[in-house]
This record gives C-alpha cells, sequence and structure tokens, in this order.
C-alpha cells in the first residue's frame, strides 16, 4: 500500500513539477516522498524508480504516437546511431528512474533509523 | 538517519544530476534533453496539431488574421502595412526562429559563441570583411526611409513579441543540442541577414588567385585560361544589339599596362583556394502572351543555391489596404521576395559581376593607424571587433579601415596567397543602400513603370531581375551598382598608396543590360555574361554559359506555352554541356586502340542521350571522364611553383578552347619531352578515369543518382545528419536546367501565369516548418525531387470561409 502511495505521489508531483521546475526537480519530488512515506530504502529506490521511469516513458509515449515517431527516430539515429525509437523511449526512462531512485533512497535514509531499516 | 548510507546515494544523486545537467562535448545535457517535458520530447509536434489560435498585442493597431492552408501557408490579411510585417516577423519567429539568429550571427561573424573556438577564424573573416560596417551602413538608410522604417520596426517587434512568449521548452531543438537562448531581434539583424545573401551571390572573386598566377604567367596567357568572353555565350541581352556610346569612361592611369598588368610578384604564392561556390546560379525566364496558349504572359524563376533545412525560403501571402503579394519571403527580412501581385510577378538570377577589389595598403607601423596615401600618411580609423568564444575567454581583432575599406588581410590575418600583406577590400554592399526599398515597391508595383521605379533602389547583390505584368509587357534588367572600370581593371590585387587605381564611379544605372518586350517574345537569364563583346564597359564576373543556352534554344522553339510545359522546362535533364564535350571525346579517341574496360566506358559516351537521369551510368562516366581530362590539361602548368594546386579555369574554357583549337598549347604535359597531341591527352585522360569508374561501379554508385547523391542538409550539417534528406531522387546537375547537384539546386520552383485569374505553380526542397520534429519540415521534398508542384491558392476577399482553410490564427489588439 505505502509502496503504491509512494508510487502515485511521486510520478503525479513529478510531472506536476515538471511544468514549473527544471527537470531534475524530479530528484527533490522523490527525496521528499521518500522522506516522507514509510518504507524500506530498497523499497523507496523501486517506487521511485519505477513511478518515473512509467512517468516518462509514458509521457513520451504519448508524445511519440502523436508525433508519429518523426521526431524520436531522428533523435535516436542522432545520440546512438539507431533507428529505434523504443531505445531512445528506454533511455529517456532510465534516465529518470535512476536519478528519482537514488534520490528516493536518500530521503529514505534520511528518515529510518539502523533498527527499522533492516 | 543512517547517515553513511544517506551521503552515499545523495552523492550518487548529485552526481548523477550534475552529470546528466552537463554538456559533454557536442552532446546535450542528457537529463534536460530527454526529459518529456522539457527536453527535445517538446519538439516533436503532433502530426495533427491545431495551428489555430487567438493572439492578443499591444503593438498592433487594428485586426488581422492568419488563414494557413493544408500545406501551411499562411495568408495574412491585415488591415494595413505595420500589423502585417508585425505578424510577418511573429511567423518568421514563430516557424523559423533558430535559422533567423543563426544566419543573423553568422553574418556578424558571431559564431564561436554558439559552437566555440572551431569558428574564430570564420568569425574574424566575417568582421575583417566589413559585414557588420556594411550592415550598419545599411541600417542607416533603412531607417531614414519611411516605407522601410515602418516595414522593419514591425517586422522586428513581431519577432520579439514571439520570443517574448516563448518558454524554455518550446525553444527550436537546435538551441537544446547546442545549449544557448535566443536573443532579442533588432533592426540590424535585418540588414546582417541582407548582407549575408549579399555575400553568398557577390563576394565571389578571383583577384588573388590570379595575382598570384601572374607568377607563372603573363596577363595575355591569363586571359586564355580566364576569358572574359567566351566562344559559347548567348548573351541575356541577344548578340548583334547595339548599345548606345557609353555616357561615362573610367581612364586607365598612367602606366597601368606596364606596372600594373605585367608585374611580376614575387610575394604572393600560389595555394588551392578555397573557392567560393560557382554553383550559386540561377534560371529565370517569362515568354510573352504571343508565345503562350492562354495569350497571357509567364514568368518562371527557380534561384539555385545551397540546399538546406530549414529551408532558406518561408511561403507565403500578405493582404493588407495596399498590397497583396503572394511568393516567398525571407525568414528575417520583411516582404515577398519572389512572387507575384494582382498585376504583375517578379523574379531573379544572380548577375555575378565582380563587385569588389583589393588594394595593397601600406601602413606606417605595425599599430595600423595611418597608411600612406596621395603622398601623405593618413589615419586609419580602427575597429575593435570582440569576438566572444563558447567556453573561452573572448578573442579580441582590430581591424584598419582606409579609403577603400576594411583591411582584411594583414600580419595577424593571412592567407598563403596574401602572405603578410595588408590588403584592403573595395566592395560595393559597404556602401549605403536599401535594397528593401526596391521590395516595398515591387510588391505593390503594377505595371512596367513601377517595377523600373522599384528596381533602381537596388545596389547589391546585382540580379537578373525578370518582370512580367498583366498588360502584357515582359522585361527584365540587370540591376545593381557596378564600378566603372577601365579595361582590365580590378582583376588583380591593386596598388592602393593612391588614388589613381580607385574605381572611377559606377556604370550609369540606365546602360544596364536590358531587355523589354523584344521580338523574340521571350527574356531570360541563367547567370550568363549579360551582354557579347560590343558592350561599352569592362564587365569582369563569375558566368556560367550552358543553362542559358539551352534555355534560349529551347524557348525560342516553343510556342502555345502552357504552365505544364514550363514546368517540363524547368525539369530538364538535358546536359548541353556534354553535348560539346562528348562530341570531342568521340572525335578525338581511337576506339581500336583501347582496353576492354575503357573500350566499355567508352561506348556508354557514345550510346549516351545525354540526358543526365537517375538511372544514367553514361552521365557518370562523363563526369568522371572529363574530371581526369581537366587533371591532364591543367595541371601540369597551374602548379608549376611550390607544388600548390589551383582550382582550374572554368570548364566551359576548355570545352571552348578544345572546340576551337585541337593543338591548344595546354594539352603539352610540359613535364615530358614528348609533345602530347589532342588524342593523346584524351586516351591518357580516359586511362585514368578508369580504376575510379571500376571502383564506383564495384559500389554500385555508377548510377548517376547513387553518384551524385543529392541531399537537403541541416544547416548544422554533418552535425545533425538525421535532420537531413539523403539520396534524394531528381537527376539534372551542373550546366543542366535542372541544376540539382549533391547539395545545392533549385531553391524555389515558381511558374506565374498572368491570366486574369494568376495561376501560379509552386514547390520548394523543405517545408513551411523549421523544425525536425514536424511533418512539415520536409513536406515538400519528395515534391520537389519528383519534379512536380503545388497550384497556389492565391487567398481572395471573401474566402475566409473556404475549405482551404485549415487553420486561423487572429490577431487583436489588448
Amino acid at each position: 500500500m505505502k509502496f503504491l502511495v509512494a508510487f502515485i505521489l511521486t510520478a503525479l508531483l513529478s510531472y506536476a513539477a515538471g511544468f514549473y521546475l527544471p527537470w531534475w526537480s524530479i530528484a527533490i519530488v522523490a527525496f521528499i516522498v521518500a522522506a516522507a512515506v514509510p518504507q524500506k530504502p530498497w523499497k523507496a529506490f523501486v517506487s521511485a524508480f519505477l513511478a518515473l521511469f512509467v512517468l516518462w516513458v509514458g509521457l513520451a509515449l504519448y508524445i511519440d504516437m502523436e508525433n508519429q515517431h518523426i521526431l524520436s527516430m531522428k533523435i535516436a539515429e542522432l545520440l546512438f546511431k539507431s533507428h529505434s525509437h523504443a531505445l531512445i523511449m528506454s533511455v529517456t526512462g532510465l534516465v529518470a528512474a535512476l536519478v528519482a531512485g537514488f534520490a528516493a533512497l536518500s530521503g529514505a535514509y534520511l528518515r529510518v533509523d539502523k533498527k527499522s531499516a533492516v | 538517519m543512517r547517515l553513511i548510507p544517506f551521503l552515499i546515494s545523495s552523492a550518487v544523486t548529485i552526481g548523477l544530476v550534475y552529470t546528466l545537467n552537463t554538456r559533454i562535448g557536442p552532446a546535450p545535457a542528457l537529463g534536460k534533453f530527454l526529459s518529456p517535458q522539457h527536453g527535445f520530447w517538446q519538439n516533436a509536434e503532433p502530426a495533427d496539431k491545431n495551428f489555430s489560435e487567438e493572439l492578443r498585442f499591444p503593438q498592433l493597431s487594428g485586426n488581422a488574421n492568419v488563414y494557413f492552408d493544408e500545406r501551411l501557408v499562411p495568408h495574412v490579411v491585415a488591415d494595413n502595412d505595420a500589423d502585417a510585417y508585425f505578424i510577418q516577423g511573429y511567423l518568421h519567429a514563430k516557424f523559423r526562429l533558430w535559422q533567423m539568429e543563426f544566419s543573423t550571427h553568422a553574418a556578424a561573424g558571431r559564431i564561436s559563441e554558439i559552437i566555440g573556438e572551431r569558428a574564430v577564424n570564420f568569425d574574424k573573416e566575417q568582421r575583417r570583411i566589413g559585414m557588420v560596417f556594411a550592415a550598419e551602413n545599411m541600417l542607416k538608410e533603412m531607417e531614414v526611409n519611411e516605407f522601410t522604417k515602418l516595414s522593419v520596426d514591425n517586422y522586428t517587434k513581431g519577432v520579439n513579441a514571439y520570443i517574448e512568449t516563448l518558454a524554455e521548452s518550446e525553444l527550436p531543438i537546435e538551441y537544446k543540442i547546442l545549449g544557448y537562448s535566443p536573443e532579442k531581434w533588432n533592426n540590424l539583424k535585418t540588414a546582417l541577414f541582407i548582407k549575408q545573401m549579399t555575400k553568398t551571390l557577390a563576394f565571389s572573386v578571383d583577384d588573388l588567385p590570379l595575382t598570384a598566377l601572374r607568377k607563372v604567367f603573363s596577363d595575355d596567357q591569363i586571359e586564355i585560361l580566364y576569358p572574359q568572353l567566351q566562344d559559347s555565350l548567348d548573351p541575356i541581352v541577344p548578340k548583334g544589339t547595339t548599345f548606345a556610346p557609353p555616357a561615362a569612361t573610367a581612364v586607365a592611369p598612367v602606366g597601368a599596362d606596364s606596372v600594373y598588368l605585367q608585374k611580376k610578384d614575387s610575394a604572393l604564392k600560389m595555394a588551392l583556394m578555397d573557392q567560393p561556390s560557382k554553383d550559386n546560379g540561377s534560371n529565370n525566364w517569362a515568354v510573352s502572351g504571343a508565345k503562350t496558349k492562354s495569350g497571357a504572359p509567364i514568368l518562371c524563376n527557380d534561384p539555385h543555391l545551397e540546399l538546406s533545412l530549414p529551408a532558406i525560403w518561408y511561403e507565403m501571402q500578405i493582404t493588407t489596404n495596399n498590397m497583396n503579394a503572394y511568393g516567398v519571403s525571407f525568414p528575417g527580412i520583411p516582404g515577398v521576395v519572389i512572387g507575384f501581385n494582382d498585376s504583375i510577378a517578379f523574379g531573379f538570377t544572380n548577375a555575378g559581376r565582380d563587385v569588389r577589389d583589393f588594394y595593397e595598403i601600406k601602413f606606417k607601423d605595425n599599430t595600423k593607424k595611418q597608411y600612406w596615401f596621395n603622398n601623405e600618411w593618413r589615419d586609419a580609423p580602427q575597429r575593435i571587433e570582440e569576438i566572444k568564444v563558447k567556453g573561452k575567454p573572448a578573442v579580441f581583432d582590430t581591424v584598419a579601415y582606409t579609403v577603400f575599406g576594411p583591411v582584411t588581410y594583414d600580419e595577424s590575418f593571412t592567407t598563403p596567397l596574401t602572405n603578410k600583406k595588408a590588403i584592403a577590400t573595395r566592395w560595393i554592399a559597404h556602401d549605403p543602400s536599401n535594397e528593401l526599398l526596391m521590395w516595398h515597391y515591387l510588391d505593390r508595383a503594377k505595371n512596367y513603370d513601377d517595377y523600373y521605379n522599384a528596381i533602381k533602389y537596388f545596389t547589391v547583390p546585382a540580379q537578373n531581375m525578370i518582370f512580367a505584368s498583366k498588360r502584357g509587357d515582359i522585361a527584365i534588367w540587370q540591376q545593381g551598382h557596378f564600378p566603372l572600370r577601365w579595361n582590365r581593371q580590378g582583376l588583380y590585387v591593386m596598388p592602393g598608396q593612391d588614388s589613381s587605381y580607385m574605381w572611377q564611379g559606377i556604370i550609369p544605372p540606365d546602360e544596364n543590360p536590358h531587355q523589354v518586350n523584344p521580338e523574340r517574345g521571350f527574356v531570360s537569364s541563367a547567370n550568363q555574361r549579360p551582354v557579347d563583346g560590343t558592350y561599352p564597359y569592362f564587365i569582369p564576373g563569375g558566368y556560367d554559359v550552358y543553362r542559358g543556352l539551352e534555355i534560349n534554344r529551347r524557348l525560342a522553339k516553343m510556342n502555345g506555352i502552357t504552365t505544364t510545359d514550363m514546368q517540363q522546362l524547368q525539369n530538364v535533364n538535358y546536359n548541353p554541356f556534354a553535348e560539346v564535350v562528348t562530341k570531342l571525346m568521340k572525335k578525338y579517341t581511337n576506339a581500336s586502340s583501347l582496353s576492354a574496360d575503357e573500350k566499355r566506358f567508352f561506348e556508354m559516351i557514345q550510346q549516351w542521350d545525354l540526358q543526365n537521369n537517375i538511372n544514367s551510368k553514361a552521365a557518370t562516366v562523363f563526369q568522371v571522364w572529363f574530371d581526369s581530362l581537366e587533371t591532364k590539361i591543367w595541371y601540369d602548368e597551374l602548379t608549376q611553383q611550390d607544388s600548390v594546386v589551383y582550382a582550374w579555369p572554368y570548364e566551359n574554357t576548355l570545352a571552348d578552347a578544345l572546340t576551337r583549337d585541337s593543338a591548344f598549347s595546354f594539352i603539352d604535359d610540359i613535364n615530358t619531352t614528348a609533345k602530347e597531341t589532342i588524342y593523346d591527352v584524351f586516351a591518357a585522360s580516359l586511362k585514368a578515369a578508369i580504376p575510379v569508374l571500376l571502383q564506383m561501379e564495384k559500389e554500385g554508385k555508377l548510377e548517376w543518382g547513387a553518384h551524385k547523391n543529392t541531399t537537403v542538409y541541416h544547416m548544422l550539417k554533418d552535425a545533425v545528419m538525421p535532420f537531413a534528406r539523403k539520396g534524394l531522387a531528381i537527376g539534372g546537375g551542373k550546366h543542366i536546367i535542372n541544376a540539382a547537384q549533391h547539395s545545392h539546386g533549385p531553391s524555389w520552383r515558381m511558374i506565374v501565369e498572368l491570366t486574369n485569374e494568376t495561376d501560379a505553380y509552386v514547390v520548394y526542397p523543405g517545408g513551411q516548418s523549421g523544425n525536425p520534429g514536424s511533418k512539415y519540415y520536409d513536406l515538400f521534398i519528395d515534391t520537389w525531387a519528383a519534379g512536380k508542384y503545388y497550384k497556389a491558392w492565391v487567398m481572395k476577399k471573401g474566402e475566409e470561409k473556404n475549405a482551404k482553410v485549415k487553420w486561423t490564427m487572429t490577431f487583436k489588439k489588448v
């Protein structure tokens, strides 16, 4: 349950923050959510990781469908010499997921003490 | 809190964020770039995007609407000119902001700010040839004229109105890739844009390499290599036209023959010059109603430029209370540049005349503050140029200005051709002028007199300005300011120590070459020399021959012409240059003495229909063989000094020389004791071409289309190849009416029939949007490559509800 709450909160707040703040606001959101919602650190990591992976891939996927892959194919070629829009999308998700995951991990470690963090 | 794990994971987080927020080499900061809410994804435009919008601006004085058709061509309907130019600026910025800024940064020598150190030399040269100086002189003229002041002021306001509303996430993708943001637009940038076009079209001269060649050749020999007149010339003003005696004459200074033309100059070296593109050609023609099926004149134009994305042109219609013009505009300047209105049509090709000369300056000392002129030391005002460099300290450069113009070359800016000499540039483009005013009048012109009145405001880059009207007139004027020269003045670097070698005025504009309603029923130009040798002025330049010849040959035979005929004519792939040269190849090749491979390729030439179609192998064989022939003929003589190669003379010079004289002296290889004949040189050149051809055959690149590989590059070239369109299926090439070369060619094809209701067909190799993430980015390219056209929809009053209107943008005063 807490996992789901953290997941949803991280995704939603990151999305909202994205309208007003720089991209790295996802780290702040993940950190605060993990500090506020009590979870074991590894769970905090996974919930934030998944939240941002799903959020960024979801947003990218929507944009990409609407765009009929015009730009994603070009950027995939530009960055990775590949014509795969799935690849550029995965990298997009992974970048956000890692940042959010480690930020959440930090948040979780800030909150937990030694005993509860088994 | 668990301190150690907290610190470790926090460090990892911060490290990750920092790394992903930092540019590494040429790569953008990945975190920002990949963010779907900030980065490139925001530029991925929905394919079914709705461009309709309601906009309000305090800068407007009335209401206006922009109606977009299905090709995203805007039809601007405004109450007055001021609002129309505001909207044009807004639309240019909305669809082409990055390109406008990048090209004007390039003009001003500010590319180092964007891409760093490697552009410093480019920037220095831009400053040293006086690009900003020229633009400043133009700006003053633009701002003292009420019409152009109104247009540039409002255009600038429109561009800035867009920039002000632009969120960071909406920046064009090039800003995100290169990592910078747009600055405010200003009127100077519009002048800079025009000066950049001027540099593209009226800058190329051979003065430095020709000066270097004098080390080896006399002026007479150079005249053979770089003749002023070509045998095969079919000028814009037909041969045999009688010219009135000149109203002005330039007098050569005493001793020019011995001192200037014959002088050997040992301080100058030969080198492979980075030759300015000779490919900036174009075609235009207009036929009178007597030759058309409808009885109305038809005007056609296809300016050849570097093919680029975002495209250099932006198509639009502008309607106000005093104009209704349709055509293409340059993102960066107000007005319609090539197009038509309710009464007339107009177009351009480049004149290619030499309007830039060099003078050698003697400075008093290396402070460059004074120079010797007319027996005294004169002050040279200095301009300190600060070149900002991305990621590095700024570079400062001092440019001295003389009576001639800026000192482009000196010991702080050298080339192998100038060594450490101080050489000043005298360039027409530095003179005050207001080219925009021509377009102001031309966009509103109703008849020949209006056109004639409009073009006199145009100084540089000189153009062959073609005209046709609904009244039935056709005309062409080669318009611009041209230095009044004595014979062979300015072919080489001139002495700059007194006024005796200065230009002695300009050729009276009324005597510029022109044709008005000629008996033959058509006017045309294709960058050829405008007149034959009887024209009473010395007019050096870089001229083409064959396209003009072929166009005139075909137009002369055509009657009952339709717009479809004209579309076919613009797409003709017949190679008139090959017609001349293959005759020589066949005449001077002894088939019985050829090897098997030589014979095979020679037979391709024998059977070739002279069409440079995409699947023609013979077209490639011809090109490779001719390249080889040029090397065999020129290399030995032209590389006598320092073993450095100099760009070959024009191809038509060689074709003319070999046609005229089978014993042309340059045929002989001066490095052998034997005396080579014309048969020997054709055999040797074919032999040398064989390995190249076999290699191409092996790689499957022998077919003309594959060999040529027509490509529309993005302006950032190799850095963003996925934004380019490669391997386009289009024939044609150099010397051919369909002038599509590798990355150069017809940048806009237009056919306008001036019937009561104008009937126009248009296409350009690009699309209305500059965004690589938009389907409108390259929408027209395949149509263009296929030689097809769009029928222009010329919107009329009351057609606001027409089904052709896909989106409407309303502009209201706040």
